[in-house]
């Protein structure tokens, strides 16, 4: 019996440990879709937002109340997975609680703690619940955060009150066991938020018990995994990316763009300028059409975005009833590469789908609405910045189609012949100085 | 007085075998503007009388590029920049002071890339320094006393380039009472004119962006809107009128302000 539970305890961690491989995979070449871009700057720089944004949470806090209440369920996403340690290697080689002996009195103090937690992230989880569906907090309810987007985050928040819940259900059975069988259950000491439940069970018998133990234990510890393969399909993934994207976040001032030094090379010789370094062999297209025109750290910041909202419910186009969101703008970066992942993975055509991010997803009217007032990324948690997708797009758009808004391609006219956006003579520019009174 | 403001170009003083310590760049709106101008007016009174060795470049000015950039067109935004540092290159321009936050930004961040090294500091800045050296003396209980001023921020000075305190301690040394939108500093809303958005029409929507900004200026119960910037000062303005509070609420350059203040 027990060598029975091994065999398929391994046989179900291996295939989970198979398709979370293959999804970690897909998601790579989807991002590496992606133009490179060699960020090897400033290491320490970028080491300090990791630690402070993604480790610390630092943006989190400017709103206190989902801080405090992320900050419970990420310590415990960060503490509990110890727990999950000793359950692969109980269930490897069948063992019960095996860190038991190896930490003696420390072990009912991580118990304890594990439990604490346990119980903050399931309040916590019915929290962001009430938040979403009765409250309805505003950046919950944009037209983006319909059908799946909605269902992914109360799928996400289920699972984990359902999979904190059964650790405290495994925890109250095992300390009844304990004091029926103590030579079979090796003795954790009182642990404290369990011991509120075993009420509940204290009247089963003890193969009733030791059914609800193991129903609890297997419960846990397949949902972790199984919610671990969710994980990468939802926008969950930012609990890991979260990480290499404040890594890889851009350290300019937010007021920089970033220059495209191809067109340098091509000013410079329309110039007579001398160009440093030679034309290059396939310059591409001008700006952003689809996902590969955009550099792979891009990519990855749409993989990290948990569609929070913030940078949306600050964005002074969409709080004025434009059709611009910037939490889309990510959706939709996103949901493109998994359609061409998709395709790729079953040997379709990929990026040559026919398909464009500019044109399917993204709407001219949408990235012709920003004011470039880095809002949205001042607001990111976690450094993303949508604002760089919208201008590469517009590059695409200016570039590629002059089709850009017909008064902005009047702008471009003024400034080509008159070197100011307005219809004036340049030989009027200095005229203010006369007309000093 | 009037005979006694000098706007020196760079280009005389070359002749001379001079340049200028700071060149102040006025840029297109504060050029042909006409509200704007006005702050370009009295920035030019401050620079003389607390005697500022400044230069303007006159008509060899050129649009910095920022709306070019911004509206998606690399190739022109690069043909300015590109001739612009040839310019100030070959004057050999070390420092630059500018009343506009779009071509602050782009100056200081986006033209040393392409070979442009300045040190470009927004007018806002320029004035603190001037009131932390004890070049400008603010009368104590002066005309501003009591007054309700609210701070609108411009993105392109705030976020863009974390500028906060810079515009609001210029603005505590008029003796005026600073109250502060909702949105205000890192949270402040835009105006609606960045990203070349001030040379079309707004995209379709439920409001204009400067109306919402506005009503919340207006909320504070502040008889003038100071602003930095002169897209937002066209916003805020065309916001004002819309409300039809152009008698009781003025708005005003920080530089007009100052200008005031010294009886300038």
């Amino acid at each position: 019996m027990e060598i029975l539970q091994q065999i398929v305890f391994v046989l179900v961690l291996a295939s989970a440990s198979f398709v979370i491989r293959k999804r970690v995979l897909r998601i790579k070449a989807n991002i590496h879709l992606g133009k490179p871009n060699d960020i090897k700057d400033h290491p320490n720089e970028r080491l300090k937002n990791v630690l402070l944004i993604a480790f610390g949470q630092q943006k989190m806090f400017k709103k206190i109340t989902p801080a405090v209440l992320h900050f419970f369920i990420y310590a415990g996403f960060l503490i509990i997975n110890l727990e999950v340690l000793e359950f692969i290697i109980d269930g490897i080689v069948g063992t019960h609680r095996v860190f038991a002996p190896f930490l003696g009195g420390l072990y009912p103090v991580l118990m304890n703690l594990f439990e604490f937690l346990a119980v903050a992230v399931l309040i916590a989880c019915v929290c962001f619940l009430v938040r979403r569906n009765v409250t309805k907090v505003e950046r919950f309810q944009s037209p983006e955060i319909k059908g799946w987007a909605k269902l992914d985050a109360n799928l996400i928040l289920t699972i984990e009150i359902v999979l904190m819940a059964a650790i405290l259900t495994m925890n109250a059975s095992d300390q009844l066991l304990q004091s029926r069988e103590p030579h079979h259950y090796v003795s954790t000491g009182s642990i404290f938020f369990s011991s509120f439940l075993t009420p509940i069970f204290s009247n089963l018998s003890t193969p009733a018990l030791i059914f609800i133990e193991r129903f609890a234990w297997w419960f846990h510890i397949i949902g972790i995994l199984g919610f671990t393969v969710y994980v990468t399909y939802s926008k969950h993934l930012h609990i890991f990316l979260a990480f290499p994207n404040t890594y890889y976040s851009n350290l300019e001032q937010k007021g920089h763009v970033k220059n495209m030094p191809i067109v340098t090379n091509e000013v410079k010789s329309m110039l007579g300028l001398p160009s440093e370094t030679a034309a290059t062999t396939e310059p591409g297209r001008f700006g952003a059409k689809d996902i590969n025109d955009l550099t792979w750290n891009v990519l990855m910041s749409a993989y990290s975005c948990t569609e929070c909202g913030r940078c949306t419910s600050e964005c002074p186009a969409n709080l004025t009833g434009k059709k611009l969101s910037p939490r889309k703008i990510m959706m939709d970066t996103r949901d493109r590469m998994e359609e061409v992942g998709r395709s790729l993975e079953a040997g379709g055509a990929g990026l040559n789908d026919g398909k464009f991010l500019l044109g399917d997803y993204i709407t001219k009217e949408e990235i012709n609405a920003c004011t470039s007032c880095n809002a949205c990324v001042e607001a990111c948690p976690v450094l993303i910045n949508p604002l760089e997708i919208i201008l590469e797009l517009r590059r695409y758009v200016a570039m590629e189609e002059s089709g850009a808004p017909a008064q902005w391609n009047a702008v471009f006219q003024n400034i080509e012949t008159n070197f100011a956006p307005w219809k004036f003579a340049p030989s009027d520019r200095f005229n203010w100085a006369k007309e000093i009174k | 007085m009037t005979e006694n403001i000098k706007i020196p170009t760079v280009s005389d003083l070359a002749a001379q075998d001079k340049t200028p310590e700071v060149l102040f760049w006025v840029g297109c709106a504060g050029s042909f503007d006409d509200r704007a101008k006005r702050v370009t007016v009295a920035f030019v009174k401050i620079l003389n009388a607390v005697n500022v060795d400044f230069a303007v470049l006159g008509n060899e000015e050129s649009c910095s590029g920022d709306p070019a950039r911004r509206a998606g067109n690399e190739f022109l935004f690069q043909m300015q920049a590109m001739s612009n540092i040839q310019v100030l290159n070959g004057y050999n321009i070390k420092k630059i002071v500018t009343a506009c936050p779009h071509c602050f930004n782009t100056l200081k961040n986006e033209y040393p890339e392409l070979g442009g090294n300045y040190e470009v500091i927004h007018h806002t800045t320029f004035l603190q320094q001037l009131i932390n050296d004890g070049k400008i003396k603010l009368k104590e209980g002066g005309s501003f006393k009591g007054k309700k001023i609210t701070y609108h921020d411009s993105c392109y000075i705030g976020r863009a380039n974390n500028i906060y305190e810079a515009p609001r301690e210029v603005l505590a040394s008029l003796d005026a009472d600073l109250v502060e939108m909702k949105r205000c500093r890192t949270t402040g809303l835009c105006c609606g004119a960045g990203g070349a958005q001030m040379f079309k029409e707004p995209e379709h929507g439920k409001k204009d962006i400067n109306i919402e900004r506005t009503e919340e200026a207006l909320a504070t119960g502040a008889t003038t809107i100071a602003v930095a910037c002169p897209f937002c000062m066209t916003m805020m303005n065309d916001g004002v009128k819309n409300k039809e509070k152009e008698s009781e609420v003025k708005v005003k350059d920080i530089a007009e302000l100052i200008a005031e203040g010294q009886g300038l």
